[in-house]
């Protein structure tokens, strides 16, 4: 588990002189269920490719094994892909599709029955071996797809949003069933999506990552609870960031005020961003609270409400099990616990305000959208 | 208004038509005469495939019409397999390339093809008129059409498929063949079809590249004609629009196959 099975070292790579990754730096632990998560274009599916071996990287090593493989031909890669939209071959039945690596590998006929069958099995789809491919629903074909490729037995299994095609309801069981198969074979599973739930749901470490760079690697604990800047903060889950000063380890002070909190290691007097998390704020009669606020705006989302509160012109959102109608005067208790410090970064300032908060912008997020504009830059590259 | 519009056709239909009919009816005519029937025969049919220089020429015809069917199958596939491999902006400069032949006029075509014989013959003595010439000149524009066929497969095709090839083990160029090649298959048969048709039914460019050891009919029945028109056309023009028909037929046969196949599917 332990052992480093692929490593990425000083990875830089531009399209048409557009840098894509400049600086990669990437080790990855045998038996490691990795998520590369980040906005489109942020630089993911390069990685991935780079992994595969679709992409040359102009600068830098990639090591296997601790052997260098940057040279070495995707079809001679122990590494095998799972790819956007699944890129079945048509012209083949569920079973000749299955057993392409191993017919390419010239095995024999009943090692390969053998294989197919057991990994129709693992994906649940025995009995689909005479259909055509395209006869199938997107979430069988998404399972042939995952079949054909373990069918190779490789030590590393890439995805590259395997999901994203898939409606929402199938998009969760096809979790956990990737998890339980990456669970039962033991193999190493690299998994990129823009998809943060996704990401925190699967994985063992996630790495985030934005224009090209990461951004953070952690646990989904770690990069939920301690983001380090405010790409994360804002890109994982919903946060509030708010400019602070950070007088002393353990003592902030935001809105006027300070608060005791958690974190320690900075300088005296340093200006610091403030994540305060929507679930983690505890609503309050308007004298007890540490800050009052108005709220402006309430949407309800089924678990919770999305609750808009304005503190002196900043909007915060703020996720409650109670309705608070709009202009009520509200006020909020902060723990310790509840606030986090990062360090000022290029995003500060970027992220965490819900002043112009509107439901139009998820919409503009779709992740549907969000494909087709990869698959548009994928064509540019 | 329908009976109306039923007229039309009608006369759409006989006009475009009529010259056929006549041309049919008269390659059975018992006689010399082009305008006066005396009686069915089959006369014409005989001594048409008495007539040596006609059977050549169908024999040149046929045999260019297959070996540039082939060559520019091959040759048209790979470039347009090359072309979609190229970034945006070079691949739509050589798809205009690629164009151009189509629309320039083949009687330019035929006489520049003609004048860069000649001058390679005059500087090295290769490339004499003749069957090698008429061959190349066929080839080479059959092969725009094959690329405006294959193009538009390889670009319905999933993007990924050829690299999920190679990702499985396949070296470049069984992925090619084992999994490209069956996706874009329709469009190399569309291709390979038109190339057929216009090499056997190519005049303009045959006149000027052919010389005079290997003519193909279209230029044989020209010379012919020039002296005689005999019934013996007719009856060569009737099994020439038969057997196009029948190869018609057989690809609309085959395509709504395809296609119910693939709704099934």
């Amino acid at each position: 588990m332990e052992k480093e099975i692929i490593k990425l070292k000083d990875i830089a790579v531009s399209f048409d002189g557009e840098p894509v990754l400049s600086g990669l730096n990437l080790s990855i632990r045998d038996g490691e269920f990795v998520t590369l998560l980040g906005p489109s274009g942020c630089g993911k599916t390069t990685t991935l490719r780079i992994i595969g071996g679709f992409v040359t990287p102009d600068h830098g090593d990639v090591f296997f094994d601790g052997k260098r493989m940057n040279d070495l031909p995707a079809y001679r890669r122990p590494v095998n892909t799972i790819f956007q939209r699944y890129a079945l071959f048509p012209h083949l039945n569920v079973y000749e599709n299955v057993a392409f690596g191993m017919r390419v590998q010239k095995k024999s006929r009943e090692e390969i029955k053998k294989t197919v069958g057991e990994m129709l099995a693992l994906v649940n789809l025995k009995g689909f071996e005479k259909r055509g491919v395209n006869t199938l629903s997107g979430g069988q074909q998404q399972r042939v797809a995952i079949a054909r490729a373990l069918a190779n037995n490789p030590k590393v299994l890439l995805l590259d949003e395997p999901l994203a095609a898939l409606d929402l309801k199938l998009r969760k069981d096809m979790q956990v069933e990737l998890k339980n198969i990456q669970k039962s074979l033991g193999i190493t599973f690299i998994y990129v999506t823009h998809d943060q739930e996704e990401a925190l749901s699967m994985s063992d470490t996630v790495v985030v990552m934005d224009g090209g760079q990461i951004q953070q690697i952690g646990t989904p604990q770690d990069i939920y609870n301690e983001p380090e800047n405010a790409f994360v903060a804002d890109f994982i889950g919903e946060s509030n960031i708010l400019d602070g000063i950070m007088h002393e380890d353990y003592l902030v002070e935001f809105f006027g005020r300070k608060f005791p909190c958690l974190d320690a290691g900075f300088g005296p007097k340093e200006p610091v961003d403030v994540v305060i998390r929507p679930e983690d704020i505890d609503i309050v009669s308007p004298e007890k609270g540490h800050l009052t606020g108005t709220v402006t705006s309430v949407t309800f989302k089924g678990v919770h409400f999305e609750t808009i509160v304005d503190f002196k012109g900043f909007k915060w959102m703020i996720q409650t099990t109670d309705y608070y109608e709009v202009g009520r005067q509200i006020g909020i208790v902060l723990n310790p616990e509840d606030i986090h410090i990062m360090k000022k970064s290029a995003y500060s300032g970027m992220f965490g305000d819900y002043s112009s908060y509107s439901e139009e912008f998820d919409e503009l997020a779709d992740p549907e959208a969000d494909l087709v504009q990869e698959s548009v830059d994928e064509e540019n590259i | 208004m329908k009976t109306l519009s039923k007229i039309y056709n009608g006369l759409i239909f006989l006009f475009l038509y009529a010259p056929i009919v006549v041309l049919i009816i008269f390659s059975f005519n018992d006689s010399r005469s082009r305008s006066v029937w005396h009686g069915f025969s089959l006369r014409w049919y005989e001594e048409l495939f008495c007539d040596k220089e006609i059977l050549n020429a169908l024999i040149v015809t046929l045999t260019v019409a297959v070996i540039a069917t082939v060559a520019a199958t091959v040759i048209g596939t790979a470039a347009a397999v090359g072309m979609h491999g190229m970034n945006g902006r070079l691949r739509r400069a050589m798809m205009a390339v690629n164009n151009i032949p189509m629309v320039n006029p083949e009687i330019v075509t035929g006489i520049a093809m003609l004048l860069l014989f000649a001058f390679i013959y005059r500087s090295t003595g290769w490339f004499q008129l003749g069957y090698g010439t008429l061959l190349l000149s066929h080839i080479t524009f059959c092969i725009p059409y094959v690329v405006l066929q294959v193009m538009p497969k390889l670009r319905q095709m999933n993007q990924h498929m050829y690299e999920a090839a190679l990702d499985l083990g396949c070296r470049p160029v069984s992925a090619f063949f084992k999994v490209m090649l069956p996706e874009i298959m329709p469009g190399v048969v569309t291709g390979a079809l038109m190339a057929f048709t216009m090499s056997l039914d190519d005049f303009v460019i045959s006149l000027f590249t052919s010389g005079s050891s290997a003519q193909n009919l279209s230029v044989t029945i020209y010379s012919m004609v020039k002296r005689r028109i005999t019934p013996e056309i007719n009856a060569l023009s009737t099994l020439m629009f038969g057997a196009v028909l029948i190869l018609l037929i057989l690809v609309n046969v085959s395509q709504i196959r395809g296609q119910s196949k693939a709704q099934k599917a």
